[in-house]
């Protein structure tokens, strides 16, 4: 019998079982921050440890960066100890270090695959729960503590126990004005928040097999929201053809020879799956959240819960969200006023996130009273999208555009929202205070779902705003 | 590198009530710009438990008759959302050194256990009939016992559900894996070897 990515990579990479039933699983690819890094290189230090294999593990800043002005020493003296902390760190174990002066700068989740850093049959972590994101390459990648990183930058492994996969199809074809996005808010939505407990999503079919690697990244970076540990899609030539030339990608005759090795870990066709869903691409509607996880999350037709209309197990967690939230219960979700837009974060600020809302907005403006914010997601994007005049056209449109950085997806920066503002995001979590104000408000959606609630000064159907038949031809 | 046997948790207990209690909430991520886990303990659901001014707002965290309080009682999917152990290092720091809910978010879970703090599901019937003793008697002592995976208190034996690797670890204090994952070094060098991009 066959056997599954997850499987493949899992048993290339089992160092021996753990005395518990764990496994040490080694762990090709480590990517740290400032964040969640520090006290494990402290640790470290405690011990007397050194890292295993230094250049396995690569660097960059991105959570704490102001968006506005990059020059060190930052206005937010912490922020500014984290940023030293980190070049520090870096310089004493011999880590490859992106830093704001290389120009390859940015999300973490952005510059790997962007550097070709991420490949195919590798194992990946990284002190942060969207490291799911990388599985977009066929790369089994988790999201890891800091006592974990210190594990990993001390013996290039982690304890681990194996997951079970879930195999999740999306046949046929999304309708025009749908996007990753939408799939896997649908998706978590279906399944639940907790619903990937104890699995891997491989997700697969048509859809997948047609989108690009930026699509296929959105879609695994938010499979911690639906409780898996790990996210991904078999490689393909999309695959290969998206990794070709990149500065970490393997070189002549070295290519074809990871070509096939990367072609040899995709899930072979008669392996079994612990589990399987299947979902139809044209019943996937554009989709946005109206509560405080993202699986509270309904079609942009669909009317605001009610407590009395939802399953008994639900009600206290929709009182509880129709509260924070300040929705009308049963009231259209369309036609919320909002405050703030945000297109960014390493769910969606690549290049094809802002090359397709440029080209809603060009020509429009936002709405009186909105604050609207757009932050690529890594200096390469923000370069590219300079050459193509995309910054250009949000600036025209009203954006601020910014540079590089997490930004208000978590408002570790000085993005934040302030008081109960309500922000249409781009982003990954809805969670109470997640964008900086412990009382602000997240609606998370797609980005052309932000720019049409933006220009439109409310919650929006990009198909109506900007026309279905023109999205059509996207 | 064996540490401490952890096979039971002794303490009172706190409800913080709720589903999808995610790690934002119990550290929101402005209180994460720090190079130490000193002191996080202060932050410990910040953003529920302060208002603007500083002053407390009504929560359980709040009420002077839990603050000895070292087993945390909360609800389904616990810990959920970012993989930041700055949320189990603050519940260590504030002096929780054990939990209880209806099922824990997996990161969180792993977490928790590397620093030695056992995580226990129960029924949520089980849970609010807790809840009740604690409310009723807030220096009422409850037992975690991570070997016999149940937890006791007055006359109550309820079976609890944590995780076999979990529990092992605990039990033989072996929560922290470094020392085992350092041993195996050899056969990690062997492992990486047969990876073209693993070598130097």
């Amino acid at each position: 019998m066959g056997k599954t990515l997850f499987e493949k990579v899992w048993d290339t990479h089992e160092v021996r079982r753990l005395s518990n039933g764990q496994t040490q699983l080694l762990v090709d690819t480590h990517l740290i921050h400032e964040v969640t890094s520090p006290q494990a290189f402290g640790m470290l230090r405690d011990l007397g440890l050194k890292l295993a294999y230094p250049h396995r593990t690569f660097a960059t800043v991105d959570h704490i960066v102001p968006t506005d002005q990059q020059t060190e020493p930052f206005a937010d003296p912490l922020a500014d100890a984290m940023i030293k902390e980190l070049q520090r760190n870096c310089a004493e174990f011999g880590i490859t270090y992106f830093d704001l002066a290389s120009g390859h700068q940015g999300i973490v989740h952005v510059v790997g695959p962007e550097q070709g850093i991420t490949q195919p049959g590798t194992t990946i972590a990284c002190g942060d729960s969207h490291t799911s994101t990388h599985g977009a390459f066929g790369a089994v990648a988790f999201g890891i503590g800091t006592t974990q990183i210190r594990d990993v930058l001390a013996t290039q492994t982690m304890a681990l126990s194996r997951l079970k996969v879930r195999r999740i199809n999306v046949e046929g074809k999304l309708p025009p004005g749908v996007y990753a996005k939408d799939v896997i808010l649908h998706i978590i939505r279906l399944l639940g928040v907790n619903g990937g407990t104890g699995y891997a999503y491989e997700y697969g079919g048509e859809v997948f097999d047609r989108f690009t690697m930026e699509e296929r990244m959105t879609v695994c970076n938010m499979s911690i929201e639906g409780g898996a540990r790990a996210g991904y899609v078999n490689p393909d030539e999309t695959t290969f053809e998206f990794l070709k030339g990149r500065p970490y990608s393997p070189k002549e005759h070295e290519w074809d020879e990871a070509v096939a090795r990367w072609r040899s870990y995709a899930s072979d066709p008669d392996c079994e799956y612990d589990d399987v869903v299947s979902i139809r691409g044209q019943d996937i509607p554009p989709t946005v959240t109206w509560g405080i996880n993202p699986g509270q999350a309904i079609s942009i037709d669909d009317r605001v819960p009610t407590v009395e209309g939802s399953p008994e197990e639900e009600k206290a967690l929709v009182d509880e969200a129709l509260s924070y939230m300040k929705l009308e219960p049963g009231s259209p979700i369309k036609g919320t006023p909002i405050d703030v837009a945000f297109v960014g974060s390493c769910t969606n600020g690549r290049l094809s996130d802002f090359v397709e809302t440029a080209r809603y907005i060009k020509g429009r403006h936002v709405a009186a009273g909105v604050k609207a914010i757009a932050v690529p997601g890594s200096q390469g994007v923000a370069v590219i999208c300079h050459e193509m005049g995309i910054d250009a056209v949000f600036r025209e449109a009203g954006f601020d555009w910014r540079e590089a950085g997490c930004s208000m997806c978590l408002a570790m920066n000085p993005d934040k929202l302030i008081g109960d503002q309500l922000c249409a995001s781009s982003s990954n979590r809805n969670f109470k205070g997640r964008q900086g104000s412990p009382t602000g408000r997240t609606i998370l959606m797609s980005p052309v779902m932000v720019a049409a609630a933006a220009i439109n000064g409310g919650i929006s159907d990009a198909r109506e705003v900007f026309g279905v038949h023109i999205l059509a031809e996207a | 590198m064996a540490l401490k046997s952890i096979k039971r948790v002794k303490g009172r207990g706190v409800q913080v009530p709720g589903d999808a209690i995610d790690t934002d909430r119990i550290i929101p991520a402005r209180f994460m710009k720090c190079v130490t886990f000193d002191g996080l303990g202060d932050y410990l659901f910040h953003d529920v438990r302060k208002n603007d001014d500083g002053s407390d707002r009504e929560h359980p965290l709040n009420e002077p008759r839990f603050r000895q309080a070292s087993v945390l009682l909360s609800g389904s999917n616990f810990g959920c959302g970012s993989s930041r152990e700055h949320a189990p290092q603050a519940l260590y720091r504030y002096g929780f050194r054990g939990i209880i809910a209806e099922s824990f978010a997996e990161i969180f879970f792993g977490n928790c256990t590397t620093l030695g703090i056992p995580c226990l599901g129960l029924p949520k019937a089980a849970i609010q009939a807790l809840a009740c003793a604690i409310d009723r008697d807030p220096d009422l002592e409850i037992t975690l016992d991570v070997e016999l995976a149940e937890v006791r208190y007055l006359d109550q034996v309820s079976p609890a559900t944590i995780r076999d690797s979990a529990r092992t670890a605990l039990v033989s204090g072996r929560w922290d894996p470094i020392g085992d994952l350092l041993e195996g070094l050899d056969q990690v060098h062997a492992v990486a070897s047969k990876l073209p991009y693993m070598a130097t």
